[in-house]
């Protein structure tokens, strides 16, 4: 009885990982609602690359005879001002988000990464300068930072991407400054300084490869709020512009006046937000508790 | 401690001068100026007038002269006219500061009534369905836009009451203008709640595990006792940290929640002026929340030192 029980606790604490099936079920088991943040996060990435079979009309083109219909028939979400069709807005406009949150995360973390790593690897006047540049970046909360941004560089889906990148980096170079910090002082960066290496390549070979634990991480963090503030700078007309359907704007062209008359059109891009923004979030968490165990909650 | 205060102080004003100039120059490389904007309203065409115009409002001259000029205005407090108002730019920001910080103020009572016990209370149940929820919901409150949130809030009276509360200017009493904003500073506060509560969790989890929380327990102090008397007073502090983040996410919320409600505040003012590239209201706008978002971190900071008597700074 004693080793069958020994045998579970084994299983529980996930040291029989033998085949990724079991790692599979390991992960689903112990991070029941990182599962189901993975589960949504994969279901719009399958919504927003396979948009064309998810939607059932075409998202752009306008009708005059529709314009309003309620929830039901042919538009089973219901029908815009112009009469396009809401479901195939939303699944359309997956992409866009998607697209948003993806390409700004991405854009944010390889400036954050390069400033951290060569602040913190280099030191000196460098880091002194990066640092107060930092604080700088920081001071402005993030959605008036991508305002900004994205009224100087006007309204363009590429322009909305850097706008929401720039107050991401300032955030992830200051942790990865962090963390190159202690790998500096690292005996195999020692090793690798006495038998003659660059400091570049050091900070490129050796360095580098350890930070993408804490990127991973900050990355699935970041994501949700990118997709958020894409949102936010949609809905005050300073976001992605036509024809693309974003679901920020889909709020702000129904927002107060359809609250009375045609509320399908303020709740299923709400839904459509929070469900995505929800399902990375669960997913940042659980990525965070598998990498950062220092940080397990 | 006065070295670590007056350092603090210097890094804070540094800051502000290097914000106000990347302030500037981010505006300045905005294609096209207000006076673009208002020939193309207008469909005016002559070049000779649009010449007039920038030099009237001063943009023919050279960058730094233009950022020197706010600057020396900024230390006597002038602003410059606002472009489109063309009153000064100090009587449009200042009359909507107040209903701002109200606003800021309620939502943050709001996110601290919420979120501390809640944090606590899925913090001692660590690991239970109640905690299990309790972290859904807040992660929630930090996925939910705030301005949908509003939305469903005015849609909620639509359909509940048949009105929309509107906003008034001149409140019949002060409980009637509570009332009226306690309904935004909802949709802004339950985001921030959700914040405060994860915080409050982790922090009271952390402190549950230290030695002095046994000794506690071993001496036959009260489980109440020990949550209460003991935890919850050390692990309130990072909590109060927070709150110096806390400004800056308050203030992205009020920008659009300000909008959805038609509240005339400063932040929606921003946007406002932000389409109608208003120079002068955008840059001292910003300015002020910089500043605003700054002063309260190195207020935050200090507060943590008086709080605090375990964190020395001799440096």
């Amino acid at each position: 009885m004693a080793t069958a029980d020994h045998q579970a606790e084994l299983t529980r604490a996930g040291a029989n990982i033998n085949s990724s099936w079991s790692r599979f079920t390991y992960y689903v088991r112990r991070y029941p609602l990182g599962a189901a943040g993975a589960l949504i996060v994969i279901a719009f990435v399958v919504i927003a690359i396979f948009a064309p079979f998810f939607a059932t009309l075409d998202p752009t083109t306008t009708n005059a005879r529709t314009s309003l219909a309620p929830p039901g028939g042919q538009h089973f979400l219901g029908a815009d001002f112009m009469g396009r069709d809401m479901w195939s807005r939303i699944v359309y406009g997956a992409r866009i988000s998607l697209m948003v949150g993806i390409g700004s995360t991405v854009l944010g973390c390889f400036f954050g990464v390069i400033i951290g790593l060569l602040s913190g690897y280099y030191g000196g006047w460098l880091d002194l300068i990066t640092q107060r540049f930092i604080d700088i970046m920081q001071a402005l909360p993030l959605l008036v930072m991508a305002l900004l941004m994205a009224a100087s560089l006007g309204p363009s889906l590429e322009n909305t991407i850097i706008a929401i990148s720039i107050p991401i980096i300032p955030h992830v170079a200051r942790v990865i400054r962090s963390n190159t910090l202690a790998l500096r002082e690292m005996p195999y960066v020692e090793a690798a300084k006495a038998v003659g290496m660059s400091e570049t390549k050091i900070a490129f070979r050796h360095v580098l490869p350890n930070t993408i634990a804490p990127l991973i991480v900050l990355g699935t963090a970041q994501l949700g709020s990118a997709i958020l503030t894409e949102a936010s700078l949609s809905f005050l007309g300073l976001g992605v512009p036509e024809p693309h359907p974003s679901w920020g704007r889909m709020l702000s062209e129904s927002a107060a006046e359809y609250v009375r008359t045609a509320p399908w059109l303020v709740i299923f891009p709400g839904i459509a937000i929070s469900l995505a923004v929800f399902g990375t979030n669960l997913l940042g968490d659980a990525v965070r508790d598998i990498l950062d165990p220092r940080q397990r909650s | 401690m006065a070295t670590y205060i007056i350092r603090r102080f210097f890094l804070m004003i540094l800051t502000l001068i290097g914000m106000s100039i990347l302030i500037f120059v981010m505006l300045r490389l905005v294609p096209g100026n207000i006076s673009d904007i208002l020939f193309d309203a207008a469909g005016m065409v002559n070049e000779a007038d649009k010449a007039r115009l920038e030099a009237e409002l001063g943009l023919d001259k050279p960058i730094i002269v233009q950022y020197w000029t706010w600057i020396s205005g900024l230390m006597t407090g002038d602003l410059g006219y606002a472009y489109v108002s063309e009153k000064p730019a100090l009587d449009e920001i200042l009359p909507r500061i107040p209903v701002t910080a109200k606003l800021a103020l309620l939502a943050l009572i709001f996110s601290v009534l919420i979120g501390v016990p809640l944090g606590v209370i899925s913090a001692v149940k660590q690991d239970s369905i109640l905690d299990y929820s309790l972290r859904v919901f807040s992660l929630s409150g930090l996925s939910l836009p705030s301005f949908w949130l509003a939305l469903l809030i005015l849609m909620a009276f639509v359909h509940y009451f048949g009105w929309i509360p509107i906003y008034t200017d001149k409140p019949a009493s002060i409980w009637h203008e509570i009332g009226l904003l306690s309904i935004p500073a909802l949709a802004v506060g339950f985001r921030a709640s959700a914040l405060i509560m994860r915080l409050t969790r982790s922090s009271m989890l952390e402190v549950l595990r230290q030695d002095y929380i046994r000794t506690a327990r071993a001496k036959g102090a009260s489980t109440a006792s020990v949550n209460y008397n003991h935890a919850l007073r050390n692990a309130v502090l990072p909590v109060i940290t927070i709150i110096g983040i806390e400004a800056a996410f308050l203030i992205g919320g009020l920008i659009v929640t300000e909008t959805v409600f038609n509240i005339p505040g400063v932040a929606r003012f921003l946007v406002e002026a932000i389409r109608w590239r208003d120079y002068p209201i955008v840059q001292n706008l910003v300015m002020f929340i910089a500043v605003v978002t700054v002063v309260v971190n190195f207020l935050v900071d200090m507060a943590y030192v008086l709080l605090d008597p375990r964190i020395k700074y001799d440096d």
